[in-house]
């Protein structure tokens, strides 16, 4: 488990990305969900976290592939390959990655 | 409609079928295909294909799962050599045709040759990579002639191989008439920093085994000699079929021919808007075009029009070049973020004080943000 950031620092519509191997990027959506996802589009290499976020689904920066933030799954080319997902949590103000080793990124 | 043939199995036919299952249509999609490959991606052709990186199994545009649930009749290795629209067929030069109620021609284009360079490799097909690639080997000279965005790409993987490039240019700066003076001369900068000889303004001859011959009369020794001098739209096999077929296959703003049940999609289609006929060699062109021409298709009329998003990408050297919009070469730059000597930048074009085209090298965030906000409304050309 791996500590992102804080609540606060995360405001809704919003994204970080975590440094490390592999990098994560985590949403905040406007419906208030908390997402993380593997930072890395599957189609080239470009960070996620500056991709635009749109409900549940992530845009890619470079060729607007979009990724489903609840499975992983591309919806549309030039992405074939989804990106893996990990469960967040919220503790004491806290946002945490689930499921990956690492140091505290924050 | 019970069955709908797509003619030219690349991004814009595969879009195309994507887009019939997508919106309802259950009957057969016969894709006819020339090349013998199953459908692939061809921007890394020019990128990581070229370089080594990437395998021709990575450009796939359909997976197994795809290939399932599209159900497609293909035709591959096959040409479509006549479209006749009163039979409803379309015939295929092995003999055989094709019986179709719709029509989606998505014949993109085949590279543009230089008289006087028979002999001279291009870069369009996955074929042309693979010969292109067994011929850069260690310590050949390469020479590019012309530095729009294949050219530039092709160069710039050139380098990364450690191979020692020229690129000339029949124009004062690479790429002037699409990106203006001042982003024209960023481009150039990144193939001096990056090892690469440019030269613009210069008329070539024609090419022997000793090299690139120039109009002045000078010779640039080559050992591989690159044409990347644009396309040309592949409408030949439409001859008789009644379609105006001038620079493309002309349709009306929603991508529909003059004949019934008749489509165009991606490089190939030149549609009429705001009486202006236009067409685009980009990626996203071709997928955002899909969904306008098959609506159109399956409604029988023109119900949706096609507003193009104006977004280009090219990676060059260490840059991932960003275009969105519709910029003239005169509009007026901004700098929005970082400057034109920077290895990181955004510029917005204006005209008459409303954005009309975003820019960005290496930074996808910003750009994006612009592209959303500034260029909310399709620019009136
Ligand atoms: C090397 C390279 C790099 C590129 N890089 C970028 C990039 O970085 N960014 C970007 O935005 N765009 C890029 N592009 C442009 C992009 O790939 C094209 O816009 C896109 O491929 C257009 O798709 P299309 O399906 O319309 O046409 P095409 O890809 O040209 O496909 C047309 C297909 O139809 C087939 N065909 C033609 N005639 C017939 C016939 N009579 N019967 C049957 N089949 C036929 C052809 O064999 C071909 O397979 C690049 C293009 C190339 C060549
Ligand atoms: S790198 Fe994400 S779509 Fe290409």
């Amino acid at each position: 488990m791996i500590r992102a950031c804080t609540v606060d620092e995360l405001p809704p519509g919003e994204s970080v990305r975590i440094a490390g191997a592999p990098a994560i990027a985590v949403f905040h959506t406007e419906a208030g969900e908390l997402y993380a996802i593997d930072d890395t589009c599957t189609h080239q290499d470009a960070s996620l976290a500056d991709g635009w976020l749109e409900g549940c689904f992530v845009e890619c920066p470079l060729h607007a592939a979009m990724f489903d933030l609840r499975t992983g799954m591309p919806t549309c080319l030039p992405a074939k390959v989804p990106v893996r997902t990990y469960p967040v949590l919220v503790d004491d103000g806290v946002v945490y990655v689930q499921g990956v080793a690492g140091e505290d990124a924050a | 409609m019970k069955r709908v043939a797509v003619v030219g199995a690349s991004l814009a036919g595969v879009r195309a079928a994507q887009e019939l299952r997508a919106q309802g249509y259950d009957g057969g999609i016969v894709l006819i295909g020339e090349e013998r490959h199953l459908p692939y991606d061809r921007p890394p052709l020019s990128k990581a294909f070229l370089a080594g990186t990437a395998s021709p199994a990575s450009l796939e545009l359909l997976d197994a799962g795809d290939l399932a649930s599209l159900a497609l009749d293909f035709r591959l290795g096959v040409r479509a050599t006549a479209l006749e629209p009163s039979n409803r067929r379309v015939l295929l030069s092995d003999g055989g045709s094709v019986h179709a109620d719709g029509v989606v021609i998505a014949t993109g284009g085949r590279a543009r040759t230089l008289p006087g360079f028979e002999g001279a490799f291009v870069l369009r097909t996955l074929d042309d990579a693979v010969a292109l690639r067994a011929a850069l080997v260690p310590g050949v000279r390469v020479v590019v002639v012309g530095a729009g965005f294949i050219g530039a790409e092709v160069a710039s993987t050139c380098r990364s191989l450690g191979l020692d490039v020229v690129v000339v240019e029949a124009l004062p700066a690479p790429l002037a008439p699409v990106l203006g003076p001042e982003l024209a001369a960023v481009c150039a900068r990144l193939h001096r920093d990056h090892g690469t000889d440019l030269r613009c303004g210069v008329a070539v001859a024609g090419m022997s085994e000793a090299g690139v011959h120039l109009a002045d009369g000078s010779l640039i020794p080559a050992d591989v000699v690159v044409t990347g001098v644009g396309m040309a739209p592949a409408t030949d096999w439409l001859a008789g079929s009644g379609l105006p077929v001038g620079n493309g296959v002309h349709t009306d703003a929603g991508l529909a021919t003059s004949l019934p049940a008749v489509v165009a999609v991606g490089d190939v289609a030149r549609y009429h808007a705001d009486g202006a006929g236009r067409r685009h060699e980009h990626w996203t062109n071709a997928s955002e075009q899909a969904p306008v021409a098959v609506a159109n298709l399956l409604a029988g009329r023109t119900t949706r029009t096609y507003e193009p998003s104006g977004y280009v990408w090219s990676d060059q050297y260490s840059g991932t070049l960003q275009l969105a919009g519709h910029p003239r070469p005169d509009d007026t730059l901004s700098f929005v973020d970082g400057d034109p000597a920077s290895s990181s930048f955004v510029a917005t074009f204006q005209r008459d004080g409303a954005t009309v085209g975003v820019f960005a090298l290496n930074n996808a965030k910003l750009f994006n943000r612009l592209r959303r906000q500034a260029l909310r409304r399709p620019a009136a050309v």
